[in-house]
Order: C-alpha cells, then structure tokens, then sequence
C-alpha cells in the first residue's frame, strides 16, 4: 500500500470541506478522483502536498507507512509526494533552470543520492523538457512568468519528471489545455507510470482519462468518496452527470 | 538657533581655507554664490511642504561637525586597499578621488585623445577649458537645495569627462569616490561632470565607498549633459561605510533624440539620500532610469527622482526596487513632471518593495504631475513581504523555506541587476550585491 487515507476530516478556518475520506491506493494504480467544483478535490489534493492553510481535523494519511502529516511540505516532496497545482505560481527573477536544480538537489540530497554536476543535470533536463516539449529558451526564463496556461501545465510535468517522484497528484493538470497540449501532458503522465509509482489525477472531465487510463475512478461529492469503480465509472458520469450518483448517495 | 551658528562657523571657516589660489574669476565667484545661497537655505528640514524631504530626516547630518580638508592627499593608500571596496576591470578607464580629491596614482586613465578626454576637474579648470566653464553648475539648480549649493561652494576638484561629437567610447570610464573616515568626522564633496557631445557614447559608472568604519559625510554632486542623439549609460554604486551619511545627486539634461539610462544600486551608508533629475529638454529624448536599494538595521535610505518631460515625443522608464530588512527605512520619491509642450510623452514609474522584517518601512510615493492632453503615463507601488503561496510552491519541490527565499530574494534583486548592460559590472553585482542579500527566515 503506498497512500492510505482513513476518514479524512479537514478544513479552512471554520469551514469543513473533507468529512470523511476514503481512499487506498496501491503502488503501479493510477486513479482519478472526480466531482462537481467545490466538492473537495483541489483540498485532498493539497492536504496530500501539506498546504498549510487546511488543518486536518480528524483522520489519518498514511505514506509508505509513514503518517504523511507529520511531514513538512519540503519533506513529502523529497519522500517522493508530488502534487502538479492547479495554479502554479510565478517566480519573478527566479529562472526554471536554476529552480529545478535546486529543486532536484534537495530531493537528491535527502534520497542519499549525490548531488548532479552542471553537466550532468542539464542531461538529464534537456531529455525530460524534450519529452514535454519545452525549449532550452523557456527554461532560461523566470518560472512560469509569461508562460501560457499550457505551459505552465507542461512545466508541471516537467518538474515531476525531473523529480521522480513515487506519488504524483495532478490537481486538474488536464484544465484549459488544448488538444495538442493535452497529449503533451498526458504522454508525459504515461511515461512516468510504472509498477513502483502511483498516480492521482483530479479532474473534472473525463476526457484526459481517454490518454491516460485509470485503474479506478472515484467521485468525491460533499467531502467523501460516494463511488468508485473502473474506467466504466467515468463514461457513466459523463453522460448522466453527478445529480444521478447525488440521488444514489442520498 | 546658537547651535546652529555654531555648525555654519565650521563650514565658513573651511570654506575661507579652501586654497583656490590661481582659479579663474568665474569659479571664484560661482563659489561665493553658492555659499551665500547655502547660507540662507541651511540643511533641509521635514517641514510641513517640503515634499522633498518629508520622511527624510537630515539633521543628524546637519547636527554633526565634520572636518574638511581639500588638500588632502591619499597617503599609504595602495590600489589593494581601494580595490577591496570597488568594483574594478581593467579594461575600465578609472579615475579615483580620495575625500574629494584626486588621486593620480590610484587612477588608470586613458590618454586625452580628439574623442574622449578625461581628466580631474581642477586640471580642466585650470587649463581653461571652455567646456567646463559652459557647463560647470550650470544644470544643478543649487539655488533652491541645501547640499548642492554646499557642494558648489566647496567646488575644488572633481572629475571632468568630455566626450567629443560622434566619438563611441567603448572603454566604460569608472569614477571612484573614497572616503577614509578617520576617527573625526570628515566631510568630503565629491564632484563629477560629464559632457557628451551630438552624436556620442559612453558608459560612465560611478562609485562611492568608505575605506575605514569611521563616520563620515559624503555630499556628492554630478551633471550630465547629453547632446542631440547622443547615448549615456550611467551606474552608480552607493556602497557607503556603515556609519557614513550620503547625500548625492545627478542632474541629467538630454538634446534631442538623447538617451540616458542609469543604474542606481545603493547599500551602504546610515543615511543615504540620492537625489536623481532628468530634465528631458530635446524631442524625442528618452530615459530608462533602475535602481535597487538595500537597506538592514537601522539604515535610511532615499531614493528621490524627478523626471521632466519638457519637450514632446519624450520617453521615461523608472523602475526601482527595494529590499528591507531590520528596522530599516526606504523611501522612494519619484515625480514625473510632464509639460504643456511636451504632447505624446510616454512616461511610466514602479516602485516594488520587498519588506522582509515586520519592523522596517518603505514610504514610496510616486508622482504625476501632467500638463499635456496627449500622453501615456502610468505609475504604481508595491510593498509586501515573500508571497506564502509562492514559497509553499517551492517546498513542495522539496526545498525549505530558506532555500526558497534565498532564491525569491535573488530573484527579486536580479531582475534590477539583468538591465546593467556593461558585462563586468554586470558580473561583480552578481558575485558582490546579489550573493549577500539579507536571507530571511519565514515563520510559517
């Protein structure tokens, strides 16, 4: 079991958006996690990042084991949790290249990995950034600064790439992508599955999931899991919508 | 009010002493006017009205006595001890000027050619150059500023370059201001005049440093004249001791289709004041006016920039930075003054501050003053500490929150140090200005 989430109660300030969570994922799944705005994605997805504003109210999250919570967002990050946010911010002055060296030396160093020569890692970015297609250019430039919406979507993929993550949560990386940048990233996403990894990916549309296939599906409605099942799950949302799994939840 | 007679009595008896023996007539007598004027203008207060220097507290300066020397020489001084506190290439032309006078042996310069000529004021005085009589004083209005008609009265040497019509001097020509800050307080008056002719180019950086931890007063004036199509780029590097007080100014005056950029980046001094004005006096001619400041402890920096739009097609960029930490104190004052003749002036300013201590304060109040119906000017100010969002951004990268805003803050201070154009300055703020940004420890 890589990511065990049990009754997950969590909040901002005083409103509560998880009310109890579900959730095991198993190391080479990948699984979507859907639902209507505001019914809790984006949370679960940044309570697994370690967003300090959520407070987890009741509940355990469980990493390799390891209660995930007790874990500063730098230290989920080296321990192979990545989350690709929905908004990524923009780093005045501070380049790509420059941010993902020192992201990649922190992750190393904590892994017991050595640290990368210059030459090294830039064989290392110039191989992944191909994959996404992002040119030498753009990553000579401040982070994400100017960067179109897919850009900064396919930028994402390119730090999970550089990062190696174990657990990677995509908070709606498929959102306002074309169809182009929309097999961009999902090559990127097929690429980094394997039998060790595991993928969480919050959308809203099913349509990222006819690139990348999940294992299972699950709708989030109200802060909980109300139903799961495979691909077949996704179809049936997309032509019934949420009211029918709300009226079967009921 | 006896206090203050007292304080003058120090300055008046200085200013008798200055041997000016075989100066021409008009330096003498610009001198003495601008003494009287000094006289009767005293040092800046924060006065109700006085714009200028309203969050600027000046009578620390005008509180303390300070020793003047003018024909101080610099003895035991070797280029290594100058060089620790300058930047410096080789291939710069420099001129260095210690408490105000010149130093030949500590300075590298080029022969005079038909092109350039650069040379200390007091030879160019006393060669009766023209140009320097044409020009000397003659763009800093000392008549309604305290420092600069001091400054002008205690007018002795300096530095003087003159470049000829058409000439593009490749060679950027540094010019060094050293002070020693002895055990007394000392005053110096470091002085600068620049004349680029029709047509010219030239790169012209200015340093200020003090050699010793010593308390002293700096009170810099410089002028710049920029002829038709001609092109100044202009650094300045306030990198005062600790415990000094600044207060300089650059008075820039631009001929049509003249450009002028300039590069400000000021760290040192306890109080510091820079008082930069672009009098854009020629259709068509444009400025782009960078400035960094850094300030930690109980340092006061003031950052205070007037732009006049004075002809039409004129073009102003002003984009300055700022970043506190400590008690410190920034302000920023830019007035962008448009006139009536001046129609499609394009004109925009931003002040960005990145406060890191809850207990420093920046007060920056950019200004318009527009009297043209057919123009483009904006302006805006930002103060704020790192953005929470952006630095849990970068921990969810895997690095910590120093790490992160080590490189927020490079980031912020590089994007300032990416507009310096001259490849080896460029490369000593990189290694000496953005590696020793103040870091800083966020709670979370």
């Amino acid at each position: 079991m890589l990511l065990e989430i049990r009754d997950l109660h969590v909040s901002v300030g005083e409103t509560d958006i998880l009310k109890g969570l579900n959730l095991t994922v198993n190391p080479g799944e990948v699984h979507a996690i859907m639902g209507p705005n505001g019914s809790g994605k984006s949370t679960l997805a940044n309570v697994i990042a370690g967003r300090p504003e959520f407070t987890v109210v009741r509940g355990e999250v469980s990493y390799q084991g390891r209660d995930l919570m007790a874990l500063l967002p730098e230290e989920r990050a080296r321990e192979g949790v990545f989350m690709a946010f929905q908004y990524p911010a923009e780093l005045a002055g501070v380049r790509t290249w420059q941010f993902l060296k020192a992201s990649v030396d922190a992750v190393r160093k904590h892994r017991g990995m050595k640290e990368l020569s210059i030459r090294e890692f830039d064989r290392l970015l110039d191989e992944k950034r191909r994959m996404v297609r992002i040119d030498a250019d753009m990553v000579k430039r401040s982070v994400n600064e100017g960067y179109s919406g897919g850009e900064k979507k396919r930028n994402e993929v390119l730090q999970m790439a550089m990062l190696d993550p174990t657990l990677a949560v995509l908070d709606e990386t498929d959102s306002g992508l074309d169809i182009d940048a929309l097999r961009i990233v999902a090559d990127g996403v097929n690429s980094f599955r394997s039998p060790s990894k595991a993928i969480v990916m919050v959308t809203h549309y099913q349509r990222i999931l006819g690139y990348v296939s999940p294992d299972r599906v699950h709708v989030l409605l109200d802060g909980r899991i109300v139903r799961s099942g495979g691909r077949e799950l996704a179809l049936e949302l997309e032509e019934k919508g949420y009211d029918w799994v709300r009226a079967e939840a009921a | 009010m006896t206090q203050t007679l007292t304080r003058y009595e120090r300055y008046e008896a200085d200013f008798h002493a200055l041997d000016t023996a075989g100066r021409p007539q008009w330096l003498q007598d610009l001198r003495q006017t601008a003494w009287t004027r000094f006289l009767d203008l005293g040092f800046p207060t924060a006065r109700r009205g006085n714009e200028k220097w309203k969050y600027t507290n000046a009578a620390p300066i005008a509180r303390m006595e300070f020793g003047h020397d003018g024909r101080s020489r610099p003895n035991g001084l070797s280029a290594e001890t100058t060089d620790a506190a300058i930047p410096r290439h080789d291939a710069w032309s420099q001129l260095v000027f210690v408490d105000g006078v010149f130093a030949e042996a500590l300075s590298s310069r080029p022969e005079s050619t038909d092109e350039v000529r650069v040379s200390s004021l007091e030879e160019a005085v006393l060669s009766n150059s023209e140009t320097v009589e044409s020009h000397l004083a003659r763009h800093t209005p000392f008549e309604d500023d305290g420092f600069a008609a001091l400054n002008t009265a205690f007018l002795r040497d300096g530095a003087f370059v003159h470049v000829a019509a058409g000439a593009d001097v490749e060679t950027p020509i540094h010019l060094v201001f050293l002070s020693t800050g002895n055990a007394a307080p000392t005053v110096s008056y470091p002085r600068a005049l620049i004349v680029a002719e029709n047509g010219s180019r030239a790169t012209v950086i200015e340093s200020y440093a003090g050699l010793n931890g010593g308390r002293y007063f700096s009170n810099s004036v410089s002028e710049m004249v920029i002829g038709e199509g001609a092109e100044v780029e202009h650094y300045r590097l306030q990198e005062e001791s600790e415990a000094a007080f600044h207060v300089g100014s650059a008075r820039v005056v631009l001929g049509e289709g003249g450009a002028y950029s300039s590069g400000a980046f000021s760290r040192g001094a306890a109080l510091g004041r820079y008082d930069l004005s672009v009098l854009l006096d020629g259709p068509g001619s444009a400025c782009r006016l960078s400035g960094l400041y850094v300030t930690s402890g109980t340092q006061h920096l003031d950052n205070n920039i007037n732009i006049e739009h004075a002809k039409p097609y004129t073009t102003s960029r002003l984009n300055y930075k700022g970043i506190l930490d400590g008690r410190s104190r920034a302000v920023f004052g830019g007035t962008v003054l448009v006139r009536k003749e001046a129609q499609k002036t394009d004109a925009s300013q931003s002040d960005k501050n990145l406060v890191l201590s809850p207990y420093a304060e920046v007060d920056s109040k950019p200004a318009l003053f527009i009297y043209a119906d057919d123009v483009k000017c904006g302006h805006g100010a930002t103060a704020g500490n790192i953005d929470e969002e952006t630095v849990f951004y970068m921990r969810s990268r895997g690095m910590d929150v120093d790490t992160a805003s080590r490189l927020l803050i490079h980031g912020f201070a590089s994007e300032t140090v990416d507009t310096v154009r001259e490849p080896n300055l460029r490369a000593y703020l990189e290694s000496q200005f953005l590696d020793t940004l103040p870091g800083r420890r966020l709670e979370f």
